[in-house]
Parts: structure tokens; sequence; C-alpha cells
């Protein structure tokens, strides 16, 4: 009887904040988008009618029947290598996203809730890391670890995670002097119960909030790190290394499937994102009524 | 109404000091400090409610946050049943704290709004062992059967309720831990002056049927009048009288105490015939007490030696319990001799 009663509640909280949610058009258009893309991406290996990396005769052929999005310099089938750069591309941006998210967390909410010198200690490494120009940052890593899938997204983990730390530690400051939190601390209960138990769940909105615009700029980074050469290497597609192909100027003016394509979805995958984020950020405030 | 003599107090405040930095001034080496409690001595005996009244900022909080040992005192103690709670180690601490509750002013910000009753009242119960998990419904069914509302509510979250049932559920979870006192820091001041009274009902109701020991903190006379046995009055981080309720109300004697006496509309018909007593002028800052009597600036009675002599609490009548911190009126009264 209980549990019925709780799933009830639980069940109009949650669809209070999809209520909310739903009344962004914009952000439930580019929720489809997305959700559709992350069903093509996963399924790539299935869906895709090539294998990404294989070579054809028919070499920069526009697109046609046999190849939808038309072949690259070296005759692979655009269309399959999109489907698995979008993949890789989703991929390192989230777990950039995760990395970062729970390195900032942890370190936020420790900051903020024993204070002093941790805290100092902690803000100040944030603030040494904030301080750097961040694409330099990057490069620099990058340049140092090498290029690679798993050294980008490390690198964007670590380099992330210093806007999340302060975000949570803001938080968790006005959380700290709350009288539930004290009541908490009266009641004698230990500081992991407080912390994850307490502070962390009211926390949760705003991270996540900052966690999708966080996987947008993954995603634009590791776009642009690969584009430099940097990133993710040939002959592993991603979103970044289809437009480095583009350099050329004959490609730019006659051969818009090499690039456009690429590049109208890291467009859509990053504002889609944002959208997301901005919805959410409205649907999960909690002084907002209805 | 008790013979203080014959009860051991459960908690005795021995000079205690709390002072909190100002704000931004963290550079130079003497920063200015707010002298929120600067020297109080009490006793809280075991089924007594101690009333602690004062204008905002006199303290008054203060003194309730270190009785539960939410904050370290800058010096003194408070001592639990002869322990200080600021010499115990965490571990021991923990534990003793359950018996030791606190009731908030704001309801809303009291219990965390991304949990269900159920779960607010579970944890603490469930962590120190105070009940079986299996025994666990049973308990909180009875627990807000005892604050009255209705066990059907116990999976709403705080938002869906009213802001006198939020005081309610707070109530149940400082009574969830077994406590033997529970420091009640303004519990009533926020809600309609109807849920006021069913809320102080309740309070006494339970003090009756648990044997609780309060410590009520409030800035209006009326609601600490009708649940406390003993009063105590502050003035800028001190205790400047304290006696039992009726003694107190029948013959107020410090200048502050009379002035807050007349400030109140309370019926009190012993001070009738007299001049009512009208302060002048602003509290005095926290960061600067004046020296000497605290009261000094604003006082009717001020002769010189209050702006020297520091006064200390003194018996008002042999044979009773009744202190007040003014040697001047008490001079005049012929029963201290200066």
């Amino acid at each position: 009887m209980s549990k019925s009663g709780s799933s009830e509640n639980k069940k109009s909280t949650f669809g209070m904040v999809i209520k909310r949610f739903k009344k962004h058009k914009l952000a439930v258009v580019s929720l489809y988008f997305l959700s559709i893309m992350t069903i093509l991406a996963l399924l790539a290996p299935i869906i895709s009618p090539y294998d990404p990396n294989q070579v054809s005769t028919a070499f920069s052929s526009p697109p046609s029947l046999a190849h939808w999005f038309g072949t690259d310099q070296i005759g692979r089938d655009m269309f399959s290598r999109l489907l698995y750069a979008t993949r890789i591309s989703l991929f390192v941006g989230f777990a950039a996203t995760v990395i970062s998210t729970v390195i900032g967390v942890i370190l936020g909410l420790v900051a903020g809730y024993f204070g002093g010198v941790v805290d100092i200690i902690i803000m100040r490494i944030t603030d040494t890391i904030m301080s750097f120009p961040y694409i330099l940052l990057v490069l620099v890593a990058a340049a140092i670890f090498g290029p690679g899938l798993w050294n980008i997204i490390l690198i964007l983990g670590f380099v992330d995670w210093p806007g999340a730390a302060r975000l949570v530690r803001g938080n968790v400051l006005s959380l700290r002097e709350t009288n539930f939190v004290k009541g908490n601390v009266v009641a004698g209960m230990p500081n992991r119960y407080i912390l994850f138990s307490e502070i962390l769940p009211n926390t949760i909105g705003p991270v996540l909030v900052y966690a999708t615009s966080v996987f947008a700029i993954s995603i634009l980074d590791e776009a642009a790190l690969s584009f430099l050469g940097m990133g993710v290497q040939p002959p592993t597609a991603s979103l970044g290394n289809i437009l480095n192909g583009a350099e050329s100027i004959t490609i730019l003016t006659s051969k818009f499937w090499l690039w456009v394509p690429a590049g109208v979805l890291i467009i859509l995958l990053v504002v889609s994102i944002n959208f997301v984020g901005d919805a959410l950020r409205d649907a999960i405030d909690p002084s907002a009524k209805e | 109404m008790y013979n203080e003599e014959e009860r051991k107090p459960l908690i005795e405040v021995r000079g205690l000091k709390k002072y909190y930095p100002v704000r931004g001034s963290t550079i130079s080496k003497n920063r200015p400090v707010t002298h929120a409690v600067d020297g109080v001595d009490f006793e809280i005996y075991e089924g007594e409610t101690l009333g602690i009244v004062g204008e905002s900022g006199c303290g008054k909080s203060t003194i309730g946050r270190q009785i539960v040992a939410l904050e370290k005192p800058t010096s003194g103690h408070v001592l639990y049943q002869g322990e200080s709670l600021s010499d115990m180690a965490t571990g021991r601490l923990r534990k003793i704290r359950t018996q030791l509750q606190m009731v908030f002013q704001d309801s809303t910000s009291s219990l965390n709004p991304r949990k269900q009753v159920y779960d607010i009242l579970a944890a603490p119960m469930l962590y120190h062992g105070i009940i079986e998990s299996n025994m666990l419904d049973g308990e909180i069914n009875r627990l807000l059967d005892l604050v009255g509302l209705p066990k059907s509510m116990k999976h709403r979250y705080p938002h869906e309720f009213s802001g006198g049932q939020r005081q309610r559920i707070g109530i149940a979870k400082a009574l969830s831990v077994k406590p033997r006192l529970i420091v009640c820091d303004e519990p009533v001041s926020a809600l309609d002056v109807s849920v006021q009274a069913q809320i102080l009902n309740l309070l006494k109701q339970l003090q009756d049927e648990l044997k609780l020991t309060y410590v009520f903190i409030a800035h209006g006379l009326g609601a600490v009048r009708y649940v406390s046995s003993r009063i105590a009055i502050m003035y800028l981080g001190r205790i400047v009288e304290i006696a039992a309720t009726q003694e107190l109300f029948d013959d107020p004697v410090h200048p502050y105490t009379q002035a807050l006496f007349d400030a109140s509309p309370l019926p009190a018909p012993k001070l009738r015939g007299r001049q009512r007593i009208v302060l002048k002028g602003e509290i005095p800052s926290s960061v600067n007490p004046p020296r000497g009597c605290r009261f000094h600036t604003r006082c009717l009675h001020a002769i010189e030696s209050c702006r020297i002599n520091d006064p200390e609490l003194l018996i008002v009548k042999s044979g009773s319990n009744h202190k007040a911190a003014c040697p001047v009126l008490l001079a005049a009264r012929g029963e201290y001799n200066a």
C-alpha cells in the first residue's frame, strides 16, 4: 500500500517536470531529433549500407542512389561515415561530460561542505584551470598526450570540470545553511548521508542543466580538435575529421556533399542540445508553478 | 511551582561566549567580531520550559544553536549532564546529540523539499537503530498521530502541506530520535495566530506525555508566557533577568524587562499604576557593545557607575531564584546593598 502511494506521488512530481518541459515546442522537437540521432548512431553497424572504411572505385562521386551522400576522395560511402561519425562524436561528448560532471560534483560538494583549507585548495586549482585559455589548454594537452579517441575524452573531461565544481560549491554553500541540513546535523546523521542524500539531490537539477551545455561544448571541441588533426584519428570517422577533408578550396566550392552534411549535423546537434538544456532549466525549477 | 534546589540541571551553560567575525574584513589582524552571546550562565532543569526572550540580534537563537551543538562556543561551555558538548569526541557527540533536538522557525526550509515525509522521518531512526526496519511503518504512523497528522499523509512532499502542518512534521522529526530536550527556535512566529495556539498546545501536551524539557526561544511575550515555567530576558548578548514566569510578570526588576512588558499588550495589573516606559533610540551595535551595563545607553535609571561596572546577575529576593542584573534598582528596593 505504501509503495503504491509513493510511486504515485513521485510520478506527479516527475509529471510536472514533463508538463513544463512540453511547453517548449522547440525543445520537444530537439529532443525527438536527438533521440533519433542517438538511435541511428547506436544502430550504425546495422543500418549503414557500407563499411565506413571500405574503399570503392567511385572517388568523390556526388550523391546517388547507391551512395546517398556521395563518396569521399578515396571512395568511402559518406552516409555510412556520417552515421559512424555521429556515433563517435556523441560518444566523445557524452563520456567527456560524464567525467567532468562527476569530478566537478564531487569536488564542489567537498569544497562547499567542508570549507576551510579544503575549500581554498580546491577552489584555487579550479581558478588556475579556468585562467588558462581554454582551447590552448586542450591543444597543448592533446599535443602532449597525443591524439586519439580516449585521450580526447579524458582531456575534455579533465578540462571541463571547474564550471561544474563552482556551480555545485555555490549550491552547497547555500544548502548547508538550510534548516533541513542543520536538522540532520542535530539528529546526528553522518556527513556522507547529509552530503549524498540531503544536499546532492537538491543540486542535481542545476547540474543536469549545466551538463547539457558541457555536452554541447564537448561535441564542438571534439570537432575542432579533430578538424585540426589533434582529435579522433582517421580512418575512424568523426564529424570533425570529416570536415578536415574540406580544407581545400575545390572541395568547398564544388564538392558540397563532403562537408555540408557533417557541418549541418554538428550545428543541429549542438543547437538541439542547448534547446533541451534551456527547457530543462525551466522545467525543473522548483519555484515554478504548473 | 517547582523546587529548583532538588532538581538536577539537565543543561548547564557556563560563561558561554560566541563571537562571529564580521564579514568582509578578513585581511586586518584585529578583525571586528559580533558579540552575539557575551558571557551567559544559566541552568535548564529536567521537565521545565525555559523561555528565552529578547529582540532580534540579542543572541537568543545563538544560545539555542550552542545548546544543540550546532556551533562551537568561542569560550565557555554547554554541559549536558555535567559533560561539555564542545569537548566531546565526534562519535560520542553523534550519539548524545539525538537527545538534544531542535525545532526551527522556518518550517519551509526545515524539511528537504525532495523527500517524502516518510523518508524524512525514517532516516535518523534507522541510522541510530532506534527502530527495526520491520517496525518502521508503525513507528512513523505513531509519530504522525502524536503530532496530530493523519498517517495517510506520510507519502506526501513538504510543499503539499500548510505551514502549521509542516511545523508538526518538524516536531515529529525532532521527536523521532527520542530526545530529552528540544530547543524550539521561534517555532510559531511564522504561523497564523490561530495555528500558533494549536502548535503551542501540541508542544505542551507532548511535554506532559513524553516528559520533555524545552528551551523556547521567542521575541513575543505572549507565547513564551503561555508555555514557559521560567523565563530569561536577553539584551545584547547578556541575560539581564531570569525568573519563574509568574515571579517575573508579577515583579519585573530590570528596566529593560519593564520596558519590554510595557511594550507588549499583555494585561499586567501590577504595572498599570506606573508610568509606561518607552525605550528611546536603537539597540547599540553588537560589534562594539557599550562598556559597563549594556543597557545604560537607553536606561532611565542609569547612573555614573552603570557606564563603568559590568553588572552581574544578582538574587532579587533571598530564597527565590529570581535574578536580575541591575544593582541600581535592586539597591533602590533596599534588598541589595551595593
